[in-house]
């Protein structure tokens, strides 16, 4: 059987102010067969994306074909004229962009999006096209598929959005399908829901399909074949198990070693004990938050509720949860940007006030806050020496020389070269801001670190690389971190104390051992079951469990009665969950879960 | 996998790829190197204008000097004469000299605008600042003083204050033409400083324990500069054409100084009998205003801090 797509040397480059060609992708070959789904991974600026567009005839402004040829049916693409290239996207090749909720017009129904291009180019009536789609709801198992289509964007949730993309693109019958990251931005438990409904409909429909993204475990559980790529050329090309198994290329097991395992017990970074009896570094008690006007000490929307968490010297606390969960509100009132409504924040065993605005320069130097996104965390007009430097002035009153040094000093910490310091950050990439944004925190010489997913928006191989930093720091520096993130191996892998956050309540806190080992609170379970591992044919053995069944994809929900985690709970009690504030249970020492099934339960 | 998690060697010879992008330059098209060319000219003129014209601003050429030598016209018209030797430009509806008056008048146009979107721009940028930064309250009462002057046809309002000033002079036109601009830089400066004041790094500056002063000196004003300065181009381009409107009918610049603006109103009678003395005035305000914006569209294609820092100082 002839490839359904070959790519053939395929060169691309990229042509800047001066006329010059810089090439992007360097003679990259490979071939989709009919019913194969073939994964383009690497990091960003490997590009994955260029190639996977050319499939299209398309190119990002800037780019241009160089040589090559992207046979379609052993047509050739590239040269295509427009008007066949109009009937070739949409129809034969369809393209899944990487955010379905920035793809969708939020003022059209679904169905009418859904149908849009398939009764555009005149393949179906939009009778036809309408049954079609609804075929595809359920092949997609996506709700009440009767009327999905008469809904808005914005009445479905993230997960089920995606998926609605993919009925999109499959609703014309194309014989190539172009996913682009379609899950990146997801929770894990979202992520293997359209993982699975993915994996299920380009079965049913037998469509070949190529498949972009930068997580290697993702694509394990997806792809047929690989293709490895690096800076523009393919490192390695062969089908996934054996890619994954026996990787035989450098880079391969690089990106590998960048994926963390999965959480298991034992692998949290342990520190000493030797300072647990004195207070503890920065304590939060009965923390009660929320947004919106405060009446009689309770906010409009609350987002926590009793929360208790202890950050002992020394020690880092992950902080897990879903989106929604209340992670980052923490982390801001602890750093006083959003005041509590009630309970109190204590720094070294002193109430701290709760606005930022009445706590000393000394309560405030002892806690800093490292932002996510280090694109906006860092202000465009200043120079790397005028960022790092200004909170050395600040706190320390050093000045001239001494900051210089001192600046110089922070640079090595996070291991970038002193010429950075000249330079405005729109010079670095991704990861080089994040290490600047750290550095900016450390130049403080805080006490307590927040790092609000400081690693979510960079690539794996990065992401890794200032996760090694960020231990390197700890033991060097002896500060206490408090790391939030949606990731639990990255919480695993980091964390010596973990918080679970659902809803606003912390469900469950203890030693990192201790939470990833039985007993485990329901969702905990949920989270630790949703991690993809590295190996083929995970997927279909998770969507198995009852874990899954009942908590994948739901949008979490703030209750202030019962449980909040009752409608996703496979072991939910009616009558108690919804009702009850759940107990906290200890179930050893500092290990605490709050949940309604006794311990003799949890051990079942 | 787990001989892999234990394998913490760092030894792999692959770097993190560069995704910086190179450093953005303001390249300046042909469009704006002319543009350039013609405000410096203009900026050249505003200094020297009065020592190089040929005449004063004010002076009524003598009818000596129109004879034409072997004529036996003794008294020949001066007004709205045609360019020759003796006035390059032609004369004016009073036997003026149409170069020395351009001359002299771009010194009063061009100060006059400067000053007066200079004014807008203090009196603009301040309040909008305030209000972005500000409660609710403060927030609240500027913008809705601000809505009801913009409410008020500026040219109407101008005519208005000029009236109630009996024509009081150039000091006065400045004052009231920056009063009536800073109401529109008010909406801008407010707009681009509540979106910087939510950003990141403004609240990382919070999270330090910043002052307001250096929130707005270090954090906010370099990152609305660029934007300010597209639009100081444009509002410098409203303002001559306001004055100039304001002197066309009568309430601008007093004679005997010449204002381009006015020297259009003065000498419109000439269209008629065939001369360009209008014109001329026209054609200067023109190439001002083009080059000015010509300069700006490259400005804001552009996004570099250094240039936009020296042209809002």
């Amino acid at each position: 059987m002839s490839a359904l797509l070959e790519v053939d040397n395929l060169q691309i480059s990229a042509r800047n102010d001066d006329d010059e060609l810089t090439p992007i992708v360097k003679g990259v070959s490979f071939n989709v067969q009919p019913g194969e789904v073939v994964a383009l991974i690497g990091e960003s600026g490997s590009g994955k994306t260029t190639i996977a567009l050319s499939s299209l005839g398309y190119t990002k402004p800037g780019l241009e074909f160089v040589g090559g040829e992207v046979r379609l049916h052993g047509e050739d693409v590239i040269s295509m004229q427009n008007d066949r290239l109009r009937g070739l996207r949409g129809q034969r090749v369809a393209y899944l962009a990487q955010s379905a909720a920035a793809t969708f017009n939020p003022a059209l129904t679904i169905g009418e999006q859904v149908t849009e291009s398939t009764v555009l180019h005149g393949l179906m009536s939009q009778e036809e096209a309408n049954r079609r789609a609804e075929d595809l709801y359920r092949a997609l198992e996506l709700p009440d598929p009767d009327r999905l289509g008469k809904r808005y964007p914005h009445q479905v949730s993230g997960g089920q959005l995606q998926r609605l993309m993919a009925a999109t693109a499959l609703c014309g019958k194309p014989d190539l399908l172009v996913l682009d990251e379609p899950t990146t931005a997801l929770d894990v438990t979202t992520q293997i829901e359209v993982l699975k409904s993915f994996k299920s409909v380009i079965q049913q429909e037998g469509a070949s399909a190529i498949y972009v993204t930068h997580d290697l475990s993702v694509v394990a559980q997806i792809a047929d074949h690989i293709v490895v790529l690096y800076a523009g050329e393919i490192q390695e090309y062969g089908t996934a198990d054996q890619v994954v198994t026996q990787p035989s290329h450098e880079y391969t097991r690089r990106l590998m070693y960048a994926v963390r395992p999965p959480p298991a017990a034992g692998q949290g970074d342990e520190t000493s004990d030797e300072h647990q009896r004195k207070a503890p570094a920065l304590e939060v008690k009965n923390l009660l938050a929320g947004y919106g006007r405060t009446q009689n000490g309770a906010p409009e929307i609350t987002v926590l509720r009793d929360v208790n968490v202890a950050i002992e010297r020394g020690h880092s606390v992950g902080v897990i949860g879903e989106s929604g969960c209340g992670k980052s509100t923490l982390a801001r009132v602890m750093a006083g940007l959003l005041p509590a409504a009630q309970g109190e924040v204590l720094l070294d065993g002193a109430a701290l006030q709760p606005a930022l605005q009445q706590r000393s320069r000394n309560e405030l130097q002892k806690i800093q806050f490292v932002f996510q996104m280090a694109d906006t965390a860092l202000n465009p007009r200043q120079r790397i020496d005028k960022i790092l430097g200004r909170p050395v002035e600040f706190y320390h009153g050093l000045k001239g020389e001494e900051k210089r040094r001192r600046v110089g000093e922070l640079l090595q910490m996070v291991e970038l070269p002193q010429e950075f310091a000249g330079r405005y950050p729109e010079e670095l990439s991704g990861g080089q801001k994040q290490r600047i944004n750290l550095a900016r925190a450390l130049a403080a010489s805080p006490e307590v670190l927040l790092c609000d997913e400081v690693i979510s928006a960079l690539d794996s191989i990065v992401g890794a690389n200032v996760i090694e930093l960020l231990k390197r720091l700890r033991k060097q520096t002896g500060v206490s971190f408090v790391f939030i993130s949606h990731d639990l191996s990255t919480v695993a892998s980091f964390a010596d104390q973990i918080v679970v956050l659902y809803a606003g309540r912390v469900v469950e806190q203890g030693p990192t051992n201790a939470v990833l080992s039985p007993p485990y609170h329901p969702y905990t379970r949920l989270l630790i079951s949703s991690v993809p591992e590295l190996r083929v044919g995970w997927l279909e053995e998770t969507m198995e469990t009852q874990e899954a069944q009942a908590g994948i994809d739901r949008v979490v929900t703030l209750t202030d009665k019962g449980c909040p985690f009752f409608d996703r709970c496979p072991r939910a009690m009616k009558g108690t969950c919804d009702e009850e504030t759940p107990p906290v249970r200890n179930v050893t020492g500092s290990h605490s879960i709050e949940c309604h099934l006794s311990e003799a339960e949890f051990a079942q | 996998m787990s001989d892999q998690a234990n394998n913490t060697d760092q030894s792999f010879s692959f770097d993190e790829l560069p995704d910086a992008p190179p450093k953005r330059k303001i390249k300046l098209s042909w469009p704006g190197k002319i543009g350039i060319a013609i405000v410096l000219f203009w900026s050249v003129i505003v200094v020297i204008g009065p020592t190089i014209s040929p005449y004063h601003e004010a002076d009524i050429l003598d009818e000596d000097l129109f004879i034409v030598p072997g004529s036996d016209e003794m008294y020949p018209d001066t007004e709205f004469q045609p360019p020759s030797k003796i006035v390059y430009l032609g004369s004016d509806y009073i036997g003026r000299d149409l170069l020395s008056r351009i001359l002299y008048g771009a010194r009063t146009t061009i100060g006059i605008s400067v000053l007066a979107t200079l004014l807008a721009y203090l009196i603009g940028v301040t309040a909008g600042i305030a209000a972005s930064v500000g409660s609710r309250y403060l927030d609240m009462g500027l913008s809705r003083v601000n809505d009801a002057l913009l409410s008020i046809p500026s040219i109407m309002f101008a005519l208005v204050l000029i009236a109630a000033l009996n024509s009081p002079g150039i000091f006065w036109l400045i004052l009231i033409t920056g009063f009536i601009y800073a109401a529109s830089v008010f909406r801008i400066a407010r707009s681009l400083g509540q979106e910087v004041m939510v950003s990141d790094f403004v609240e990382a500056a919070k999270v330090r324990g910043e002052g307001l002063w250096w929130i707005i000196t270090r954090e906010i004003l370099p990152n609305i500069a660029m934007p300010l300065a597209t639009d100081f181009g444009l509002r410098f381009v409203w303002v001559i054409l306001f004055i100039s409107s304001l002197s066309f009918l009568g309430l601008g610049v007093q004679p005997p100084m010449s204002d381009w603006g006015s020297m259009v109103k003065e000498n419109l009678p000439g269209l008629v009998l065939g001369s360009y003395a209008p014109l001329m005035p026209a054609f200067a305000i023109a190439s001002l205003t083009i080059s000015v914006n010509m300069i700006v569209d490259d400005l804001s294609a552009a996004t570099g801090g250094k240039l936009a820092k020296r042209m809002i100082s």
